[in-house]
């Protein structure tokens, strides 16, 4: 049985004083799994995202990651978890006065890393998502395409235990899309534990053993049966 | 050689725009400092010219002999000055001779006023110690002994509002001193609320990269540092040069009131320090503001 890297309980978010964006949220993540986060536009995948990645404080419930309650983490402890988490954002968030170069070495910069051991990992890296040759273009002089890679380059640069994508697939061409979501399979075969919300529903019949989570009006939905809290077996499903 | 602080700088400068002069930001320094530096030379000249007053005249006094009889007014101002001369704490005595106070007089009187039987008072310059000063009323008891016409002016007595006048003068040069810090303080704050505006977007991303608070303030407190270094040394110089020309118009008017308001030259160090204990009040500043913002973010 596969150990849970995150675990959602109960989980509610409200913005501000309106209804609840989020209501209702559980289920649990194993360790090396790979999950699809699909629903309608407006449903709140970036919320429940943006939730596991730290950005947000949930309203109410109860969050654990890495074994840990998150919900009343100390913010000094935030960092370290938040350096085990690789997040591809739906916007991008790029830098805009660094080059592709300096926005995939961000992450290994923040966690110390020495300038003459960055050149190496991050000129792989480029290459890795075909940029090779925009090393030291400005995200303002790249197509939405190639700044969603260096996105996604700047996300996993730092081998994360948890990938989380948002819409990573929504600027680029169905080839490219299959390209990256290749590249993703491979880091998930490697033990990343990957999190990638889309509509496309192309990619989800690509990936062997993804599981989904489904979420609608602010309630997860659960088709393949594979998220309840506390999981049952079996945990991976499908074969494309 | 190992230097981390500096590889961690090198990298840090890649995190933030470039162009560190191109705000505002260094010239309101440059403009404040200039404006301390030339208070803090104020108040230092004043006090040393206050000083100078002090221990130059102050602790003296002139002993009158008014007396009509020109005779009696030789033996009491005789038997004063002596028994000036023997008590402890009084160096310095000196009979003002008549022909000086005659020069003295001559605008009001005439040439040879006291020949010409206008009872001129005899004169009597001494100085004092501290203790004596202290005791003036000892030391007129046993003038007025010998001589009773005997009547002593205390120079710290007319010099007094003088003397306070550059007190005064002194206290506000160093109020003007606390006051333009804390608007470079201000400034400073202002200034890091800007740059938390403008860098919000990466400061989050940042953030959410699991960067620490200290990692980012660094970066902002580096660029503050290096602003309010360079507007400090411009300030420092522009007001050197005000201070130079301003010295060179007071020497040439040649008043010995206005000389003593002379500059020792190890107040430049301290005026010197003052760009420097600027950048450092700024980096300070910066940093607390940077903290206490980012404490307030996720
Ligand atoms: N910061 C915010 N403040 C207030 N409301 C918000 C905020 N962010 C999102 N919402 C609202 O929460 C709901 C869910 O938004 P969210 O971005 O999570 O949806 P989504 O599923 O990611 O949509 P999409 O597929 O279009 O990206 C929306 O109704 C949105 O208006
Ligand atoms: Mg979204």
């Amino acid at each position: 049985m596969a150990k849970s890297i995150a675990q959602f309980e109960n989980v509610g978010l409200r913005y501000g004083t309106g209804a609840e964006t989020l209501s209702d949220i559980s289920f649990t993540l194993d360790e090396g799994g790979f999950y699809f986060l699909t629903g309608p536009s407006g449903a709140g995948k970036t919320s429940l995202l943006k939730l596991l990645y730290l950005a947000l404080r949930p309203s109410r419930g109860l969050i654990r990651l890495f074994d840990e309650d998150v919900v009343t983490l100390p913010r000094g402890r935030l960092p370290g978890f938040r350096r085990r988490i690789g997040v591809v954002f739906q916007d991008f968030r790029l830098v805009p006065h660094l080059s592709a170069f300096d926005n995939i070495a961000l992450p290994l910069r923040v966690s110390g890393v020495e300038e003459k051991d960055l050149f190496e990992p991050v000129s792989e890296m480029l290459a890795w998502v075909g940029l090779a040759d925009r090393s030291s273009a400005r995200p303002a002089t790249l197509s939405g395409g190639e700044q969603q890679r260096v996105a996604i380059a700047r996300a996993v640069i730092g081998r994360p235990e948890i990938l989380v994508a948002d819409e990573p697939t929504g600027n680029v061409d169905p080839e490219m899309a299959a390209r990256l979501l290749h590249l993703f399979d491979g880091l998930n075969k490697l033990g990343t534990t990957l999190v990638v919300a889309t509509h496309d529903v192309h990619l989800l019949s690509r990936v062997a053993n993804a599981a989904m989570i489904r979420i609608d009006g602010g309630r997860l939905s659960d088709p393949t049966g594979l998220l309840k809290n506390p999981p049952r077996e079996p945990r991976r499903r499908r074969d494309s | 050689m190992n230097l981390p602080f500096f590889s961690a700088s090198q990298a840090d400068r890649r995190l933030l725009t470039e162009g560190r002069l191109a705000g505002p930001m260094p010239w309101v320094i440059a403009i404040m400092m200039f404006m301390t530096v030339l208070s803090a030379a104020g108040g230092i000249g004043l006090n040393h010219a206050a000083r100078n007053l002090t221990t130059g005249l102050s602790n003296r006094i002139t002993v009158q002999i008014v007396e009509a009889n020109p005779d009696e007014r030789a033996v009491q101002a005789r038997l004063a000055a002596e028994q000036l001369r023997d008590l402890p704490g009084v160096s310095n005595v000196r009979r003002v001779p008549d022909e000086e106070i005659d020069a003295l007089l001559e605008p009001y009187i005439g040439a040879n006023g006291s020949q010409e039987g206008i009872p001129v008072p005899a004169l009597i310059d001494a100085d004092l110690t501290d203790a004596a000063h202290a005791d003036l009323d000892a030391i007129e008891a046993v003038v007025g002994d010998v001589a009773p016409s005997a009547r002593i002016d205390d120079h710290a007595q007319f010099l007094a509002p003088l003397t306070g006048l550059i007190g005064t003068l002194t206290w506000l040069a160093f109020a003007v001193v606390i006051l333009t810090a804390s608007a470079l303080a201000a400034a400073v704050i202002l200034a890091v609320r800007s740059a938390l505006n403008t860098h919000g977007a990466t400061i989050e991303v940042l953030h959410l990269m699991g960067a620490t608070d200290a990692q980012i303030a660094r970066l902002f407190q580096r660029r503050i540092a290096l602003d309010a270094l360079f507007g400090g040394i411009v300030g420092f110089l522009a007001a050197a040069i005000v201070i130079l020309l301003l010295g060179q118009r007071i020497s040439a008017v040649g008043s010995d009131l206005l000389g003593g308001i002379s500059f020792p030259w190890a107040a430049w160090i301290l005026l010197a320090l003052l760009p420097l204990a600027g950048a450092g009040l700024a980096t300070l500043v910066a940093r607390y503001t940077m903290v206490g913002a980012l404490r307030k973010m996720l």
